[in-house]
């Protein structure tokens, strides 16, 4: 088990804009790498990736959430 | 008019408040609660709390702005810029409530606003565009209009604005490919697919007119500011009188800018844009239709408040001097100090600020809302701190500026202070010479 952390403090979005599709689902499999969420930061937006392979297990925080810097977003398993 | 509410937050609110103050106008402030204990909150005469931190639920949230005023009495609205300053819906609904709203008429705000019906009121006045298609174009209209003003040129979205939207095709294949992609893209960004296409000025330099209107038929301008020392396409540095115009380019682009200004039907204050090319042609781009970010460059080289004078036109005032009245006095610099990380990619930097020292002396200007122990919040504009230098002429604002940015010490989070010491040092800038691709050229070739 592992977690995505927020690496700012801002506001987390699960989608790439208002009408797209999430990035993630919970159930889907991620690689390293993959983009699984943005972070807002003073009118910036900022990808969040996985930094290890798994599945996701759920999200720890909701869609336009606000954020602290190190907050868990995804668990992972 | 009597008591403003100011719509917006950090050091344009405080300079609105100032404003206000010195006009012997009341203030009321409006904050989010990430603003709570912020300096215009402070400083203005009331504050109303108007919703949570994102914007969306705060400054951009038009009705509760609207109750704010009601329940305070305020009789009129300073927007500032960003947020819903540019917002006709919002323009309109103050006026519907029976508030002044310190800026344009909706109308002209709307007739701005919309990219091809500004282009066409430039072109009607005799004010140069770039060259490409008039408004939206199909793929063939878009490739012969290529064919005509040759490549490389801009596949811009209609919908699109501030440097969303764009993307360059170097020749006729890479043009039809992208034209596709394009319109897809800004349909799903937008809502709107349009595109137009004009041809990509390399190496180019933004220049920008200030104008100001009275409500009786009086305009004028207050000549240029040059603002070609950009990052993504956000300014850094600007200054008056650019180095690039000479006096005939100057007057030529001037009298532009007034005539389109006045084909708009333009009241209040307002900036034209136009990219000057290699050649010295100069183009209309945009008009923004509030006060600038960087507007005190402006005031240091004429002397003019010029969000005074947005009030007093926007309680009916006639201008108080003609265009014979205004002159260009010295030069001026304005640096753009924001929480952002110079070292780290302009990665931003929020956070309590847990030490300041503000530079001073002769010809030294620092608009800011900024304080020891403020907590710099994550959800708005990097933007904390304009330092703004002016001298009898560009060598001694230069000198000012280097030496300011000597003494501004900023502790607890990362500042652009040092990027722009470095900037001040370098050969080109002490030459004015540069152009608006140079900065990104020089983070590339680092």
């Amino acid at each position: 088990m592992t977690t995505v952390k927020s690496p700012f403090p801002g506001t987390f979005y699960r989608r790439p804009g208002p009408d797209a599709d999430p990035f993630v689902s919970e159930g889907d499999e991620v690689k390293a790498g993959d983009v699984v969420g943005l972070v807002e930061i003073m009118k910036s937006f900022h990808e969040i990736s996985a930094d290890a392979a798994g599945r996701v297990v759920r999200f720890l925080v909701e869609n336009e959430e606000l954020v602290d810097v190190g907050q868990d977003l995804i668990e992972l398993e | 008019m009597q008591k403003v509410l100011v719509a917006n937050r950090g050091e344009i609110a405080l300079r609105v408040v100032r404003a206000c103050r010195e006009l012997g106008l009341a203030t009321v402030a409006v904050y989010s609660t990430a603003d709570e204990g912020a300096l215009h909150v402070r400083r203005a005469d009331e504050a109303v709390c108007i919703g949570p931190p994102r914007a969306g639920d705060s400054y951009l949230n038009a009705e509760a702005i609207l109750r704010a005023a009601r329940e305070t009495g305020a009789d009129a609205v300073h927007p500032g810029y960003g947020f819903l300053a540019e917002n006709a819906a919002f323009a309109a609904a103050c006026r519907d409530a029976g508030l002044v709203f310190v800026g344009p008429t909706p109308e002209a705000i709307e007739a701005m606003g919309d990219k091809a019906a500004a282009r066409r009121l430039a072109q009607g006045a005799g004010v140069p565009t770039i060259p490409g298609t008039d408004g939206r174009a199909t793929v063939e209209e878009a490739l012969e209009a290529a064919a005509e003003v040759g490549y490389p040129v801009l596949v811009k979205a209609a919908a699109g604005g501030g440097g969303r939207g764009i993307r360059a095709a170097a020749d006729e294949s890479e043009l039809a490919e992208l034209f596709g992609h394009a319109a897809q893209e800004a349909a799903a960004a937008f809502g709107d697919g349009s595109i137009y296409v004009e041809k990509l000025l390399v190496e180019a330099r933004h220049v920008e007119v200030q104008v100001l209107g009275d409500e009786h038929g009086t305009l004028v301008h207050l000549f240029e500011r040059e603002c070609s020392l950009q990052r993504r396409r956000q300014k850094l540095l600007e200054e008056s009188p650019s180095p690039a115009l000479d006096d005939e380019t100057r007057s030529a682009m001037t009298n532009a800018a007034c005539r389109l200004a006045r084909a708009a039907g333009y009241t209040n204050a307002g900036t034209i844009e136009f990219l000057l090319d290699r050649d010295g042609g100069f183009h209309f781009i945009e008009m923004n239709t509030r006060i600038q970010v960087e507007h005190p460059v402006t005031e240091l080289v004429t002397g003019i408040d010029l969000v005074k004078e947005q009030l007093r036109v926007a309680r009916g005032e006639r201008l108080r001097f003609t265009q014979e009245d205004l002159e260009l006095r010295g030069a001026a610099i304005e640096v753009r100090i924001n929480a952002e990380d110079p070292a780290r990619a302009f990665m931003p930097s929020p956070g309590e600020i847990t030490a300041l020292e503000l530079p001073g002396g002769p010809g030294v200007r620092v608009d800011t809302a900024a304080f020891a122990g403020w907590r710099v919040p994550p959800f708005y504009d990097s933007l904390i701190a304009k330092l703004i230098c002016v001298g009898a002429d560009r060598d001694e604002a230069l000198a000012r500026t280097r030496r300011a940015l000597d003494e501004f010490v900023v502790e607890g989070i990362a500042t652009t202070v040092p990027f722009h010491r470095e900037l001040l040092a370098d050969p080109a800038i002490q030459a004015g010479d540069y152009h608006v691709e140079l900065l990104e050229q020089r983070m590339v070739a680092a």
